[in-house]
């Protein structure tokens, strides 16, 4: 984070590197974004230009969509139920295998750790069926959110055990002395010192879900979708209004956008402590 | 819930193992109290049960699944055997969605990793913005691959899309069906969005381990004259190897699972020049109903994750745990 540990300023050359990085990487994005103020007729003739004049409709007609706001209203309800149950379930597991001493502990950990190697695709095809016939939740919040916390689960657990081995535990042995049950120490103790933890695991399992494409392709249909799924539809279905698909994707990137701009640093140590854990 | 009870048995005696090395705290456990175990069951049941439900149970049935020829109604009881994996295997769309997979493995690990490094370098030095520099490069990460892919359709659209327009304007000729049009060139330009959208969790998981070398060494390296590039070639590539071989771990489970961005770009064209594993299951399992095709075509990747995975652990990863932390 400081300047500390380096040396090598930028020189002209540096800073021309630099220039060329950031402007490759936020180029598709404000192509994107900036497209949505263009007329398909603008587009048309330069696609690389600026809008002349700024055009708001597109992005008036995407907000006045009824459709976008019901998809943005599912990928919300099972963005937070995944994150809720993942958050929950996973600190819960985390806490015995961070603080219990038993014969078994290591081997339930690893059981999480193998839960990292199993990919979704692997488990799709059944994942469906079982969802929408046995299980009656094809199209529904649950149905998707359910199978979404349970992948989120390993990377949750292992973020989350050494984060809960540091704290110190001079706290919990307090409140033992002073009688508290282990639900009690846990609930009063650990979870309290646990939210920095949690609220990594957090952002990263609701930016996955915000995110997720694959399982509600297969479960959702109709007023139910999500908004990958409607950014995608929109897109082909109406592939000719170029302009409107622009600003419907635009907008459909702005929660995640916000989100990672005001949870960077969460977001950023919970990657590089699963790398570290 | 909160009955009082004297649960004091589970304060640790081994403390000091367990806190050194938490995965290798093997040490003689006093016996559990009933209670305790009760305890564990509670707090770890629910991951354990959500888990068992939606990734162990299905797993299991792609398995068995695979054995059989079953259209997806009606009881699973025309038994094949093998003949699902002989199809699976012998079918030159599933072939080649296995070489695709390999060569975006190979591909993002020969180019994401320079690349990834040497933005981690150049991001590393003392210039101006970058604070802001780092988060610009991070943005692609955070959108989802479909965002990313319908954006980049857009932009590859043949003959008046802005790539195209680039190619123009320097001079070159774009092909006429369009990058995602040709198939020589569609994976490629897959990849290429690829990197597009991953470039930045290498660069940020670099960063960070560049931040774990000690400012002494540099300082040093410095006294005796040692140049930029000398010291970023002798000391900071060599001390960030295990995060460089974590990423790659990432990076490889990532590729054999590659779906979203496929699908949204291309779906799998022109003439298969994109499928993947992945795409090929869904488009056999969900498209055409053949879910004993589709278990197979799973049960192949599972098992080619698993042997990458166990692999590169014991040829790679496992030279982390013995050398120095």
């Amino acid at each position: 984070m400081t300047g500390r540990r380096t040396f090598g300023g930028g020189g002209p050359l540096v800073y021309c590197l630099v220039a060329v990085v950031a402007a490759l990487t936020l180029g598709p994005v404000a192509y994107g974004a900036l497209g949505g103020f263009r007329s398909n007729e603008q587009l048309a003739r330069d696609p690389a230009g600026l809008p002349d004049p700024w055009v708001v409709d597109n992005y008036q007609r995407v907000l006045t969509n009824d459709s976008f706001w019901v998809y943005a209203l599912n990928s919300s309800v099972i963005a937070v139920i995944t994150t809720i149950v993942t958050v929950v379930c996973g600190v819960m597991a985390a806490y015995p295998l961070a603080r219990y001493q038993f014969r078994f502990r290591e081997p339930l950990f690893m059981v999480f750790v193998l839960g990292l190697l199993f990919p979704l695709a692997v488990a799709i095809i059944p994942l469906f069926i079982l969802i929408t016939r046995d299980l009656q939740m094809g199209n529904t919040w649950w149905g998707v959110a359910l199978p979404q916390a349970a992948f989120a689960l390993p990377m949750t657990v292992v973020i989350l055990r050494p984060f809960l081995m540091a704290l110190p535990k001079e706290l919990e042995e307090a409140a033992f002395i002073d009688g508290a049950s282990r639900i009690g120490v846990f609930w009063r103790v650990v979870l309290p010192l646990s939210v920095p933890g949690m609220v990594t695991v957090g952002v990263l399992a609701f930016v996955a879900s915000w995110n997720s494409y694959l399982l509600p392709l297969l479960l959702l249909r109709d007023r139910m979708r999500t908004l990958p799924l409607g950014v995608a539809d929109y897109s082909t279905e109406y592939s000719a209004d170029t302009a409107g698909v622009l600003a419907f994707t635009s907008i459909a990137m702005i929660p995640a956008l916000i989100l990672f701009l005001t949870m960077q640093k969460r977001i950023v140590s919970g990657l590089q402590g699963a790398v570290k854990g | 819930m909160t009955q009082q009870g004297g649960t004091l048995v589970a304060t640790p005696p081994e403390e000091t193992t367990a806190r050194r090395d938490p995965r290798r705290a093997v040490a003689p456990r006093p016996r559990l109290a009933w209670r305790e175990r009760l305890e564990v069951l509670v707090f770890v049941g629910p991951a354990i049960a959500l888990m068992a439900v939606f990734i162990l149970w299905p797993v299991v049935s792609a398995v068995r699944m695979s054995f059989y020829r079953w259209k997806g109604f009606g009881p699973m009881d025309d038994f094949v055997g093998w003949a699902n994996y002989s199809l699976v295997l012998g079918d030159d769309v599933f072939r080649g969605a296995v070489g695709h997979n390999f060569l975006i493995v190979v591909l993002s690990i020969l180019v994401q990793l320079p690349l990834g490094l040497g933005l981690a370098l150049l991001l590393n030095r003392n210039i101006r913005f970058r604070g802001v520099l780092r988060t610009i490069i991070f943005v692609p990460y955070v959108l989802a691959e479909v965002i990313a892919g319908v954006i980049w359709f857009q932009l590859l659209q043949p003959g008046y899309g802005v790539v195209d327009g680039l190619v123009g304007a320097v001079g070159l000729t774009a092909p006429e069906q369009g990058f995602l049009g040709t198939p020589d060139l569609t994976l490629y330009t897959v990849f290429v969005v690829l990197t597009w959208k991953y470039v930045g969790l290498a660069v940020l998981l670099f960063l960070a381990g560049l931040q774990g070398v000690p400012a002494e060494l540099y300082e040093a390296a410095q006294i005796d004259g040692a140049s930029w590039w000398q010291t970023q070639r002798r000391i900071a590539v060599p001390l960030l190897g295990p995060t460089i071989r974590t990423w790659a771990f990432l990076s490889m489970i990532g590729s054999i699972q590659l779906f979203d961005l496929v699908w949204v770009l291309t779906g799998g064209g022109p003439a298969n020049a994109t499928t993947t594993m992945a795409t090929y299951l869904i488009n056999q399992g969900t498209a055409r109903g053949n879910y004993g095709i589709a278990g197979a075509a799973s049960v192949v990747l599972f098992v080619i994750a698993l042997v990458m995975a166990v692999l590169y652990q014991r040829l790679v990863l496992r030279r982390d745990t013995h050398e120095a932390r």
